[in-house]
C-alpha cells in the first residue's frame, strides 16, 4: 500500500478546508472546458492538511517475529536452571572476580595505548624517506605479526635464562649508567605489558598506515602549498581524516586486546580469566563461571562500542553530509512525532 | 643571479621563469621555458592536454622541483639560495616561507573536508604566519565575504556547492595576502552554470595589484581579462603576447590549429 494512496484518501473523507477547487468552466481562456473537467484550474492550497507519514507494515510483522525469536532465546536462558544464574550472581561481584577485571582493564588500557603510540610511530617509520626506517619498521612488524603472542609471551618472560643482566650504556664500551638483573625486572606484569604492547604495536602500525595512506594527496599538497608546517599538515590535515578509516579497526584490536589479555594466564596472571579459571577449578561451577566472565566481557564491549560511536560520529564531521542523529536525538525524535500526533489530533 | 636584490615595495610579485626544464624520468615534460610576468600583471596559459602547463605553475612555487634552470619572485630564487657560486636547496621550513607569498587554487579544490569554511581559511595565516586566532578569523570572513559567502562561514566543503567550494579556495588562498596567485584549471571541474560566479571572483583580483598566473580552458575569459596571453605546447611556449595578438592573429602553425579546434567560429572574429 503506497502512502500516496493513503493520504488521498483521508483527504477525500475529510471536509474540504478554505481554497476548494472553483466550479468547472471558470478556467483559464483558450484551455478548452471539456478535456479538463478531473484537473482543478486553480492550484490547491494543500498548507492546511496534515502529513501522513508512509506506512511500512512488512517491517512490522518483521519486528515482530524478530522480537518473538529474542524472546524465546531469553526465557531459555532465564529458565533452564543448568545456568545457575544464582552461581552467577554470587560470583558476578565477588571481590576476587574484580579485581581479576581491573587487572584485565589494566593491562587492556597500558598495553592498548602504548601499542597504538608506538603503531603510530612505526607508521610513520614506514611512510618516511628513509630506507633506513622503512626498513626497521617492515621488520619490526612482520617479526612480531610471524610469531605466536604465547611464544612472546614466554620468551619475555623467561628473557633472564637468555640475558641474565639488562643494563643500559654505551654500545660497544664498559661504560654503564644502569644494570639490573633481568629477572627483577621483567616481573609478570612487565612480561604481559611487554608482549601484548609489542604485539598490539605490529598490528597498529598497519591499521595506522592504512589510515594516512587513504587521505587524498591533494590535501597534503594544499597544505604544502598554503605554506603549513609539516608537523601540523600531520596532525591537523592528514590524521583527522585518516581516523575515519582507523577507528573502526582500531576499535576492534581493542575489543581483540580486552579478551586477548586472556592469554596472559601462560604467565599466572590473575587476570578476569585467569581468575575465574582457578575459582571454578576449585568449585567445579564451570559453566556459571564463564558466564560471569563472558558477561564482564560483553560489559566492556559494550561500553567500547559507545565510545566508538560517538568517536566515530565526532571524527565524521565534514565527510558527512549532514551528521545522522545520535540513538538519543533519535528517540527523542520519535517520542516527539509518535507522542505529539494524538495530542493534535484531539485539539 | 640577481638573489642579492631586495625588491623595491612597487615591484610586488615580478615572476622571471628563466630556462626551466623538467623530466618525469624519461620523459622532459618542461623544455627550457622562459617567461616573464610584470607585478600586478595577468598571464593565461593556454595549450593542449599534456603541454606541461601544469607542472609550470607547480614549479612556481616548488611543489615540484626543476631540473634545470631558475625562477625568481621578486628577485629571490625560488626553492634555492646563492651562497658562493653554490646554488643550496632551502631547508623545508624556509620553502614553507616562500609559498606564503604564492597562493594556489586547484582544480579540485582540495578544500579540507573536516573543517568548516572559515576554518579553511583561517588555517595558514595562524600556522605559517604566526597571526592572532582572532585576527585569522576576522580576517577570513572579510574575505569570505569578499567572494560572497560570509554566511556560509560556518559550512562544511560537502555542504557547498563546487563554485562555492573554489570560491571558498580562492579565498584561502587570499588569506596568506600571497603576492602571486596560481590558478590551475579552477573552473574545469564545474558545471557550466557555476563557472561565471567564480571567473567573476577571478575578474575582481585582476584588477587588485596581485600577480596572477592562470591555466584555463575558457578562451572567452582569457581574452577578457589576460595582459599576456602565453600558448604552451609539448613543453615549450611557442607563442605569447596581449590577447588580441595571440587569439585574432596568431603567428605560429601550432597556436592557429590549436585555437581552430578549441574557438568557436563566433568568437574567432
Ligand atoms: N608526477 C608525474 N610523473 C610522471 N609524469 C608526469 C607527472 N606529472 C605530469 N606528468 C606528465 O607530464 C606531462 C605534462 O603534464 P601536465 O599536468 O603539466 O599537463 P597539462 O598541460 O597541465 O595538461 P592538462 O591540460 O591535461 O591539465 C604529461 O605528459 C604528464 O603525463
Ligand atoms: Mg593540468
Amino acid at each position: 500500500m503506497s502512502s500516496a494512496t493513503g493520504v488521498a484518501q483521508s483527504q477525500q473523507s475529510q471536509p474540504v478546508p478554505a481554497a476548494e477547487a472553483p466550479p468547472a468552466g471558470t478556467g483559464t481562456s483558450g484551455a478548452g472546458g471539456s478535456a479538463t473537467e478531473v484537473a482543478p484550474r486553480v492550484a490547491k492550497d494543500y498548507s492546511s492538511y496534515r502529513v501522513v507519514a508512509a506506512k511500512h507494515p512488512w517491517r512490522w510483522v518483521g519486528t515482530a517475529v524478530v522480537a518473538l525469536g529474542v524472546l524465546a532465546v531469553a526465557w531459555s536462558l532465564a529458565t533452564n536452571p543448568r545456568w545457575e544464574w544464582g552461581v552467577v550472581a554470587q560470583w558476578f561481584t565477588a571481590q576476587s572476580v574484580v579485581n581479576g577485571l581491573v587487572e584485565t582493564l589494566k593491562l587492556t588500557a597500558i598495553s592498548g595505548v602504548l601499542g597504538f603510540v608506538l603503531g603510530f610511530i612505526l607508521a610513520l617509520m614506514r611512510l618516511s624517506a628513509s630506507p633506513l626506517l622503512v626498513s626497521v619498521s617492515w621488520t619490526f612488524s612482520w617479526i612480531f605479526r610471524s610469531t605466536p603472542l604465547l611464544v612472546q609471551m614466554l620468551l619475555w618472560y623467561n628473557l633472564g635464562y637468555l640475558y641474565e643482566k639488562i643494563s643500559l650504556g654505551i654500545p660497544f664500551t664498559d661504560v654503564r649508567f644502569f644494570e639490573v638483573q633481568t629477572t627483577t625486572l621483567i616481573s609478570q606484569f612487565a612480561a604481559a605489558v611487554l608482549g601484548l604492547t609489542l604485539n598490539q604495536a605490529a598490528y597498529s602500525a598497519e591499521i595506522i598506515r592504512g589510515g594516512i595512506l587513504s587521505v587524498d594527496q591533494g590535501q597534503l599538497e594544499a597544505a604544502a602549498a598554503l605554506g603549513i608546517p609539516a608537523w601540523r599538515r600531520s596532525t591537523r590535515i592528514v590524521l583527522p581524516q585518516a581516523m575515519r578509516a582507523i577507528l573502526p579497526t582500531a576499535f576492534n584490536e581493542i575489543i581483540g586486546l580486552v579478551k586477548g589479555t586472556s592469554i596472559v594466564y601462560v604467565l599466572a596472571y590473575s587476570e578476569l580469566f585467569y581468575t575465574v579459571q582457578v575459582i571454578y577449578n576449585r568449585t567445579q561451577q564451570v559453566l556459571p563461571l564463564l558466564l560471569v566472565a563472558t558477561l564482564w566481557y560483553i560489559v566492556i564491549t559494550s561500553v567500547l562500542s559507545v565510545f566508538q560511536y560517538y568517536i566515530e560520529r565526532h571524527y565524521s564531521k565534514g565527510a558527512v553530509r549532514n551528521l545522522p542523529l545520535t540513538p538519543l536525538q533519535k528517540a527523542r525524535k520519535f517520542f516527539a512525532t509518535h507522542a505529539a500526533v494524538p495530542n493534535r489530533r484531539n485539539s | 643571479m640577481t638573489d642579492t636584490l631586495t625588491a623595491p615595495t612597487a615591484t610586488r610579485g615580478l615572476v622571471e621563469i628563466t630556462g626551466v626544464r623538467k623530466s618525469f624520468g624519461p620523459t622532459e615534460v618542461l623544455k627550457g621555458v622562459s617567461l616573464t610576468v610584470e607585478p600586478g600583471g595577468v598571464a593565461v596559459i593556454v595549450g593542449p592536454s599534456g603541454s606541461g602547463k601544469s607542472t609550470l605553475l607547480r614549479t612556481i612555487n616548488h611543489l615540484e622541483k626543476v631540473d634545470g634552470g631558475h625562477i625568481t619572485i621578486d628577485g629571490q630564487l625560488v626553492g634555492y639560495k646563492l651562497r658562493g657560486d653554490r646554488l643550496h636547496e632551502l631547508r623545508e621550513k624556509e620553502i614553507l616561507k616562500q609559498r606564503t607569498d604564492i597562493g594556489m587554487v586547484f582544480q579540485n579544490f582540495n578544500l579540507f573536508p573536516h573543517l568548516t569554511a572559515l576554518e579553511n581559511v583561517a588555517e595558514a595565516p595562524v600556522v605559517a604566519q604566526g597571526r592572532s586566532k582572532e585576527d585569522a578569523r576576522r580576517r577570513g570572513l572579510e574575505l569570505l565575504d569578499r567572494v560572497g559567502l560570509k554566511d556560509r562561514a560556518g559550512a562544511y566543503p560537502r555542504q557547498l556547492s563546487g563554485g562555492q567550494q573554489q570560491r571558498v579556495a580562492i579565498a584561502r588562498a587570499l588569506a596568506l595576502d600571497p603576492k602571486i596567485l596560481l590558478f590551475d584549471e579552477p573552473t574545469s571541474a564545474l558545471d557550466p552554470e557555476l563557472v561565471n560566479e567564480v571567473l567573476d571572483v577571478i575578474r575582481e583580483l585582476a584588477t587588485s595589484g596581485t600577480t596572477l598566473i592562470i591555466v584555463t580552458h575558457e578562451m572567452g575569459f582569457a581574452r577578457d581579462v589576460a595582459d599576456t596571453v602565453v600558448f604552451m605546447d609539448q613543453g615549450q611556449i611557442v607563442e605569447q603576447g596581449t590577447p588580441k595578438e595571440i587569439f585574432s592573429n596568431p603567428q605560429e602553425p601550432r597556436t592557429r590549429s590549436f585555437f581552430s579546434k578549441v574557438l568557436e567560429p563566433a568568437f574567432n572574429i
